[in-house]
């Protein structure tokens, strides 16, 4: 792909490009989280609640075991069916959902399992209710439970990784982003709106932002791509977990064979970004 | 340090010396509402004020130090939208005199020593940029290192969109930056003013062991008007308030800017370094 010319505006074919990026990482089709776990991990036993009062279906916790390591689980749950989507909210978690990530990582950290995230979500629920209930507290509790969590921790993003909402889940000590998945500051819709004020302009708002998977490896955000079947995960599921088991087990063994430190997980977003004139 | 006219939304008039309150529209000499802190004297509107004038309010006269005062950063994603990225930068640094959206350094409240952080919502909305990011970071390293307790006062629209994932990466960093403060024993006050939304309140913002607020302050993850497009929802009366978040068990104390820093330094007083016996024997 041709990626954008600094500092001027993107050619429509630059736009195009990354917005077809965008598109694959929404397909109808995609393979979602529990897609994934199902055909990647063993005996994944889900979990429910945030011990505070909900069940929020947009995220997905559980327990389960890969080649023998016992592992906790936490993902973004988008929905395929009309009441399925309705159920987990397009994969937008409310408060209850970070909350109940919270108490993954709590009882993660307490009984020495290493943890695994699935990220695949447009974002934070954007409702009032969601806002009366503390999104913000929820989120930025989330975040601190993920640099304090005192065991190994891989991220993978398999779709969408929209804003703070998938930041919740991607604080770990190693981020895997699949070849067609894209981690972003705000949607590209919401980005046009704000910087063009015009959502139309999302083609050259995607463009902008840069957001294709490649980038995140390059900038040091992630540390592999994980390549898709031809024609995309969407085409594919079983090959896409094919691709993907193998790297989620030579990863988890390298977490936790090297030595383990939470303080250096700290490091790592402490200094994510060194570039500083002064 | 030099003190810039602060960043007012209520306009002045005329040859500057009356203002208008943006809330209650009553004229007022300049003078009158400086001293009352771009308070409006006769509804109490809280105006928005810069970074320079918030620090000139809490700080001890003459005991603020600023830190890292030529830390910037850079144009990662080469990002235009309408206009350069770099020109916008340029423009903001020029209006506000401050290098970016964050100003930092020590200072004595009420005669205690504090690390003390103010955005300037006049910098490109006191949006997280790489560079505010990193200032943040440091000045909560800065007060570890020194001992001493943190103060932020928040004003920010959130994210730097121009600077893409970078930006959002900077909620990261902060929330890396605070646990060492935290592992320090050391107390963090944030104290959110009109607006802090986005990814500030989802990050350092909200972490406060104390959370302060001025009144009627609009805060909150997203804002009214996109969810209103996203959810058509009817918002309540109050909504995003500082008093709506108070009422919810979200932020300690509503605090009116007049008895803001006679309140930090009661607070200061309280959580400052242990020096009774009984503290001691926790120490």
């Amino acid at each position: 792909m041709t990626p954008a010319e600094p500092g001027v505006r993107a050619g429509e074919e630059v736009a195009a490009a990354a917005w077809a990026h965008v598109e694959v990482s929404r397909h109808p089709d995609r393979p979602y989280a529990l897609d994934l776990i199902q055909r990647c991990l063993d005996d994944f036993i889900e979990l429910h609640g945030d011990r505070q009062g909900g069940d929020d279906g947009a995220m997905v916790i559980g327990l389960a075991r890969l080649e023998g390591q016992r592992l906790a689980v936490v993902a973004n749950q988008k929905g395929r069916t009309l009441e399925e989507r309705g159920r987990r909210n397009f994969g937008m978690a409310h408060p209850e959902g970070y909350r109940k990530a919270q108490r993954l990582f709590t009882l993660a950290g307490r009984l020495k399992l290493p943890v695994v995230s699935f990220i695949d979500t447009p974002g934070a629920y954007p409702g009032v209710a969601a806002e009366e209930r503390g999104q913000a507290w929820a989120i930025a509790q989330t975040l601190e439970a993920q640099l304090a969590l005192p065991t190994p921790y891989l991220a993978v993003v398999i779709g969408e990784g929209g804003s703070g909402g998938a930041l919740a889940t991607l604080l770990a000590d190693s981020v895997m982003v699949l070849e067609h998945a894209f981690l972003s500051v705000a949607s590209p819709e919401a980005a046009a709106a704000i910087l063009f004020r015009d959502a139309g302009q999302k083609q050259h708002a995607a463009a902008a932002l840069r957001l294709e998977a490649s980038n995140l490896l390059e900038w040091g955000i992630a540390d592999e791509i994980v390549p898709e079947p031809p024609g995309g995960a969407h085409t594919d599921w079983d090959g896409t977990a094919a691709i993907l088991r193998p790297r989620l087990v030579t990863r988890i063994k390298q977490l936790t064979d090297r030595g383990f430190d939470p303080a250096r997980r700290r490091a790592r977003y402490r200094q994510l970004d060194g570039l500083f004139e002064g | 340090m030099s003190i810039s006219p602060a960043y007012i939304r209520s306009k002045s008039v005329g040859d500057g010396s009356s203002f208008v309150c943006s809330a209650c529209k009553a004229t007022y000499p300049a003078a009158q509402v400086a001293g009352s802190l771009y308070v409006c004297p006769g509804c109490s509107h809280h105006a928005r004020i810069g970074a320079h004038e918030r620090i000139r309010q809490l700080a001890d006269k003459g005991s603020f130090q600023e830190w890292d005062e030529a830390l910037t950063g850079t144009d990662r994603l080469g990002f235009f939208d309408t206009r350069a990225y770099t020109e916008r930068l340029e423009e903001a640094r020029a209006r506000q005199q401050l290098p970016d959206a964050l100003l930092t350094g020590s200072a004595l409240i009420e005669g205690h020593p504090a690390g003390l952080a103010a955005f300037d919502f006049g910098f490109l909305g006191g949006s997280l940029s790489t560079a505010v990011g990193e200032r943040l970071a440091r000045a909560i390293e800065h007060s570890s290192a020194q001992r001493l307790p943190f103060v932020c006062v928040t004003s920010s629209g959130g994210a730097r969109m121009q600077e893409g994932v970078f930006s959002l990466m900077q909620m990261a960093k902060s929330v890396a930056a605070l646990h060492q403060l935290a592992e320090a024993n050391l107390p963090f006050i944030s104290i959110l003013v009109d607006p802090t939304m986005g990814g500030s309140i989802a990050s350092f913002a909200a972490l406060g062991d104390v959370i302060l607020a001025e009144p009627k302050a609009m805060i909150g993850f997203t804002g009214a008007r996109v969810i209103t497009q996203a959810t058509y929802e009817q918002l309540p009366a109050g909504f995003q308030t500082s008093e709506f978040h108070h009422a919810r068990g979200l932020i300690d104390r509503v605090v009116d800017r007049r008895e803001l820093k006679a309140d930090l330094g009661r607070l200061l007083a309280v959580l400052a370094a242990p020096t009774g016996e009984s503290d001691r024997a926790l120490a």
